[in-house]
């Protein structure tokens, strides 16, 4: 089991002939992902590596059935890219594109509340079920497949360090999940939080969270009112001085709120094993999960 | 990106939101003959990219024109210090003359969006003219908020509900009406992050003003906002910054001596918080990003280099889809070109780390190899002791 995509997920790819968009659906068809499609207005017809290319999302899940997008525009193109794959009915979309500006997420957050469609992202990594489907950018062969952890995340290397962390005890992954360090973005913590306590494979979950916003705090008494399962908390930024943006659009603090020292609080207060260096996760982990 | 003052107001102007008369110079007597069109009292106020800047002496009203020319001398080439600006201040090159206004009422108004309800949020206070966050901590009923859905956009209850939380007089409902419409549209047509009036005045003849103007776009929008790009202004940039920017790294200075590289904004931060708990100070930030080059870390490491702070530099990668060992050479032709004159500790995990480290192993030069993340920033923190 495994939240969100299996090896079951037919995915198409927003962008698929541009030079990123490419690269990465290759790295995905080799990781095994079952990509069935590629989308680029004006180069239906054509293909990439024997994917099919169409003009737009609709055709291309008439044709191929599609249920997943990964979208790899540029920013300016983001948006409509997101709200044609709303539009035609992918269940899941996965944006991975950084730069996407915070008025188009404002709209779209607020139309996608009206559909049944997932968003994960943008400014993502995007999301992996190890061994089965990998649909984003993150290095495959880092991951465990089997479980028992679920991990969702605000960034991207840091996952990675975090995934690697894990692999490396011995403790595999369902499911691991990067939701994006862009101040509005569409799946957030507590979606993954529900569907990994819902996921009989999922035994523990770890949260990675960064400085900005309020998003951990919600996180941490979702946790303490629903969960079922441990809980292993990191925050990124107890260092950042405030009022200044470290790399992600959404990591600042400003006028006093969003600070590391507040989730990590709140995190302890709401029963998640914290962990406060980066350098003994992984061992955290072994041991609060056995 | 931050605006000035007086650019902000040419933008409040565009959308009919009243500003009061004034006009821009950067010279005495550009000031002086400013004031004499607009005829006295006036207002003089240095440009800066901060907040504060009355408290720091950078506002100064002028009744007479030998005032004028005083303000206009003290302030032009001064280092205004704000709590915004920290200790070092920012030095004044512009300056924004205005026609003095007879104020009845001060008034707090700023939009801006709230990520956590994915809203465009209007705040709105009667206690104009202080610093809101003061208002917000000690009278937080004398604040009104105001949520506007994007997709519906403002609409008429969202004004009333604003206007009668202010207990705003009939008199100037509708004027304020029509200025906070404007106000939103500015809001959105321009892409803002905020969008801040304090104080928003009424005159004695019942007229509402823009007194001060605030305005932040945001920058991953600037690109179909080729009129706010015009508007950067150079003098407001950190050098060492603005370098990283030239060659798409994202650097900010901080006050510590363990300069470190890192691929990844959250790795990033969390690198520079293990060094803190290792016993040592970050020097900055630098994320080199996910598709870092040769030439990119070479940059990075000059960009780190010109801090003179720094006495050892810390470079974490976490290779992914940059490889360890593409990143190693990368390190490798780096540390040749810019000539280290500081130990350097380089960790590196992820895809073809073996070749990576046997690279820089072989190079000849004077790295220092740590097994893990606890471990560097251990090793890093010792060598600067």
């Amino acid at each position: 089991m495994s939240i969100l995509i299996n090896s079951q997920t037919r995915v198409l790819v927003q962008g698929i002939t541009g030079k990123e968009g490419q690269f990465h659906t290759q790295q995905c068809i080799a990781y095994g992902t079952n990509v069935v499609a590629g989308v680029t207005p004006g180069k239906g017809g054509q293909s990439m590596d024997s994917v099919p290319v169409f003009n737009t999302v609709q055709e291309a899940r008439e044709k191929t059935g599609a249920d997943a997008s990964m979208i790899l525009v540029p920013p300016p193109f983001a948006a409509d890219a997101i709200l044609e794959a709303i539009d035609a009915g992918v269940e899941l979309i996965v944006c991975i594109t950084e730069g996407v500006p915070v008025m188009d997420m404002l709209r779209i957050k607020n139309y996608l509340a009206m559909k049944k469609t997932r968003l994960i992202g943008p400014n993502c990594p995007g999301i992996i079920t190890p061994g089965q489907c990998k649909i984003g950018i993150m290095p495959g062969a880092i991951h465990k497949p089997g479980g028992p952890v679920g991990v969702v995340s605000r960034s991207g290397t840091l996952t990675y360090e975090v995934v690697h962390q894990l692999t490396q005890v011995g403790l595999g992954q369902t499911t691991c999940v990067g939701i994006g360090g862009d101040p509005v973005n569409g799946t957030g913590f507590i979606d993954c939080l529900e569907a990994f306590n819902a996921d009989p494979e999922t035994k523990a979950v770890v949260m990675v969270g960064e400085i900005g916003g309020n998003a951990e705090e919600q996180a941490s008494a979702w946790i303490k009112a629903n969960m079922k399962k441990p809980v292993v908390g990191f925050i990124a930024g107890l260092t950042a001085p405030p009022g200044r943006r470290m790399g992600h659009a959404g990591a600042i603090v400003s006028g006093g709120q969003g600070t590391a020292a507040a989730k990590i609080e709140a995190m302890q207060q709401c029963g998640l094993y914290v962990c406060e260096d980066l350098g003994s996760l992984g061992k955290l982990c072994k041991e609060a999960f056995s | 990106m931050k605006i000035h003052e007086y650019q902000a107001k040419e933008l409040f102007r565009k959308y009919k939101v009243p500003t009061p008369e004034g006009g821009v110079s950067t010279t005495v007597e550009g000031v002086e003959k400013a004031a004499a069109n607009l005829g006295l009292p006036v207002a003089v106020k240095a440009q800066i990219h901060a907040g504060g800047r009355g408290k720091g002496g950078g506002v100064k009203i002028a009744k007479t024109v030998k005032e004028v020319t005083t303000a206009a001398q003290a302030i032009l080439g001064m280092t205004l210090v704000t709590k915004q600006t920290g200790p070092e201040g920012r030095v004044v090159k512009t300056i924004l003359v205005e026609k003095g206004l007879s104020i009845k009422k001060e008034l707090y108004l700023s939009i801006i969006p709230d990520r956590s309800t994915a809203t465009i949020t209007i705040v709105a206070s009667q206690d104009g003219g202080m610093d809101i966050e003061e208002v917000a901590a000690k009278t937080p009923e004398r604040i009104i908020k105001v949520p506007v859905n994007p997709i519906t956009g403002i609409r008429g209850y969202h004004v009333g509900q604003v206007m009668f939380g202010l207990q705003l007089d009939k008199a100037v409902m509708k004027e304020f009406g029509a200025i906070l419409k404007n106000l939103y549209n500015l809001f959105v047509d321009y892409d803002c992050s905020m969008v801040e009036i304090n104080p928003l005045i009424i005159t004695d003849d019942n007229r509402v003003i823009a007194l001060d103007a605030k305005v932040d776009i945001d920058s991953n929008a600037l690109f179909r906002h080729p009129d706010v790009v015009a508007m950067h202004d150079p003098n407001e940039d950190d050098p060492a910054e603005a370098e990283a920017a030239k060659y798409n790294l994202n650097y900010i200075n901080l006050d510590g001596n363990v300069g470190n590289m890192v691929n990844g904004a959250g790795l990033a931060m969390a690198t520079m918080d293990i060094i803190k708990q290792a016993g040592a100070e970050p020097a900055n930030f630098l994320d080199v990003g996910g598709g870092a080059n040769a030439e990119m870390v070479e940059n990075g490491f000059r960009i780190i280099l010109s801090d003179s702070k720094v006495k050892g530099i810390l470079i974490n990668i976490f290779g992914g889809i940059l490889r360890c060992d593409v990143l190693a050479q990368g390190v490798v032709q780096a540390a040749e070109k810019v000539k280290l004159s500081v130990p350097v500790v380089v960790r590196m995990e992820g895809t073809n780390v073996e070749e990576g480290r046997r690279i820089l192993s072989e190079s000849g030069l004077k790295l220092i190899n740590a097994t893990d993340l606890a471990d560097a920033a251990k090793k890093v923190a010792e060598l600067v002791a």
